[in-house]
This record gives C-alpha cells, sequence and structure tokens, in this order.
C-alpha cells in the first residue's frame, strides 16, 4: 500500500485517472444521434467508437473471446464483427444465475465515409479488441501558409 | 480525499457516492455451485489485474475494477454503447462458505471466483458396511 506513495507508481496512477476521466469525459456524455445500424442497448459485445483527425478508434468489449475466432472485416466504412462465444458450464451443478452472453454474434458499425481500409490496425487486451482505421489524407484539415 | 474546495468532508464524500452509483457497470454474472462450493464468472472487458479490486466485508463480497483503455489525443466520441469506466456488485454471501480462502483470477476480461465451502458443509460419501 506504501507503494503508491512513491514517485514511480504515483505516476502510474496519475496517468490511469487521467485516462479514466478522459474516457468518462468522452464517452459518458455522449449523446450524438443513434446509427442506423445501431442495436440496442447491451447488444453484445458493446462497442464505443471515437475519430481524431488522423484514425478512427473501435473498441469492441468482448470478454472471454479468443481474437483469432473474430471475424472482422472492413467494407467501404461499414465494419462488421461476426463471432461466437461458448460459455461452457460444468456438468452436475446448480445454476443459479446465467446472464452472460452465450452464442453468436454479428454487429455493423458505419464509420466516417473518408477511412482508409488498407490501413487498418487491430490489437487485443483484457477482453478488449481496439481496432485503429487510419483516415485518407486529403480530408484532413491543412494548413495553408500565407507566403 | 478529492472534493472541491468549501466542501466538508461527507459532502464531499456523498457526492462521490452518487456520481459512482450512476457511473457504475454493473457486470454480467454467471453463477453455480458444485461439490467444493460456489463458482461465479463475472465480464469485466477492459480491467487489468492491477485495477481490479475483491473484498470481503463482514458477509458481503464486493467486486470493482476500473477500465483502462488508451485513447490517442484529440478523440471524439461517435458512437458508445459503455459511457462508464467503473465496474461494481456485490454479493452476500451464506455462512457455509469458506470467506477465507476465495481464489479469484482474471483472464481476456473474464473474472473467476472460486468461494469453497467450509470442510464440514462439504459433501462426505457414507461408506456402507456389508454385515
Amino acid at each position: 500500500m506504501l507503494g503508491y506513495l512513491s514517485g514511480f507508481d504515483n505516476d502510474i496512477f496519475d496517468q490511469f485517472e487521467r485516462m479514466r476521466r478522459q474516457m468518462d469525459r468522452l464517452f459518458g456524455d455522449w449523446s450524438g444521434a443513434t446509427g442506423i445500424r445501431a442495436m440496442a442497448a447491451g447488444s453484445f459485445p458493446a462497442i464505443n467508437v471515437g475519430a481524431s483527425p488522423e484514425q478512427v478508434d473501435v473498441y469492441v468489449f468482448a470478454p472471454g473471446i479468443a481474437p483469432d475466432s473474430l471475424d472482422i472485416s472492413l467494407q467501404q466504412n461499414l465494419l462488421s464483427i461476426s463471432g461466437e462465444r461458448k460459455v461452457e458450464l460444468p456438468e452436475n451443478v446448480q445454476l443459479y444465475r446465467r446472464e452472460r452472453f452465450n452464442g453468436s454474434f454479428h454487429r455493423t458499425i458505419t464509420l466516417p465515409e473518408d477511412v482508409d481500409p488498407d490501413r487498418v490496425n487491430a490489437s487485443c487486451r483484457d477482453g478488449v479488441l481496439h481496432i485503429t482505421v487510419q483516415r485518407r489524407e486529403e480530408v484532413r484539415p491543412r494548413r495553408i501558409e500565407v507566403s | 480525499m478529492t472534493g472541491k474546495p468549501g466542501m466538508t468532508k461527507q459532502e464531499s464524500r456523498g457526492l462521490k457516492q452518487r456520481r459512482d452509483a450512476e457511473h457504475s457497470i454493473r457486470p454480467a454474472v454467471d453463477i453455480f455451485e458444485n461439490q467444493a462450493g460456489i463458482v461465479l464468472r463475472a465480464d469485466m472487458p477492459g480491467v487489468a489485474r492491477e485495477h481490479l479490486n475483491m473484498r470481503v466485508d463482514h458477509d458481503t463480497l464486493s467486486i470493482e475494477g476500473e477500465i483502462s483503455i488508451s485513447m490517442p489525443e484529440g478523440m471524439e466520441p461517435i458512437h458508445a454503447d459503455v459511457r462508464a469506466t467503473h465496474y461494481r456488485r456485490s454479493f452476500l454471501l451464506s455462512r457455509e462458505l469458506d470467506s477465507g480462502r476465495i481464489d479469484a483470477s482474471l483472464k481476456d476480461g473474464v473474472l473467476t471466483v472460486r468461494i469453497p465451502k467450509l470442510a464440514e458443509h462439504q459433501p462426505r460419501k457414507i461408506e456402507i458396511r456389508t454385515a
């Protein structure tokens, strides 16, 4: 516990706090229009999408799923994610609650139109799949020099 | 303790509790019982091991976790299913469970908790001797 008082740990903690607040601020107050392909709240997997001038970041909350069992495709600006989560329960047990999603899923999300399907990156950590798609150069705001 | 200046400790704490209640996610769980005890599995995607907090207070088991995700500078939200960064859920344990020997593991955003039964409550096979 005292470790938190040392400079190093504090730094990591601050960094984490900053990150957490950033996400709270960004996604917590979001009240934008709902996409036409968006699914009802509580759908599996939950998805957050954020955009910056350079790229679009998609976060897929897919706990307990092996990344290589996911099927991800990007056609123009339509990102499609499908897969299956099998929640296996041992035999001869008494079951009290079964709330976790079990079965196959398919979700489609509309990304901004200027994404470049050839420049996609995906990584997985702690059950969150993070897909990054770069945006095309020509639409980025460009600074115009006055000579 | 963080709080706005000029606030009493109580006010500040009350505010924090309200904020937490509004902004926490109740993780989906599966719970089953076998001969050894109770097994609980909870979906907590985005929680790293160091940001998971479990404790037993009297007979209440509390599970909490913070989502940590790296985000680029200048990002604007387009779509958000997940609106909070905090998971919280608690369960009332019963007397025959051994809260001192709870075992937990976290893998790919799924938390597995095993709560064993006290030894004297584990079923024992009764041998029948033939006369």
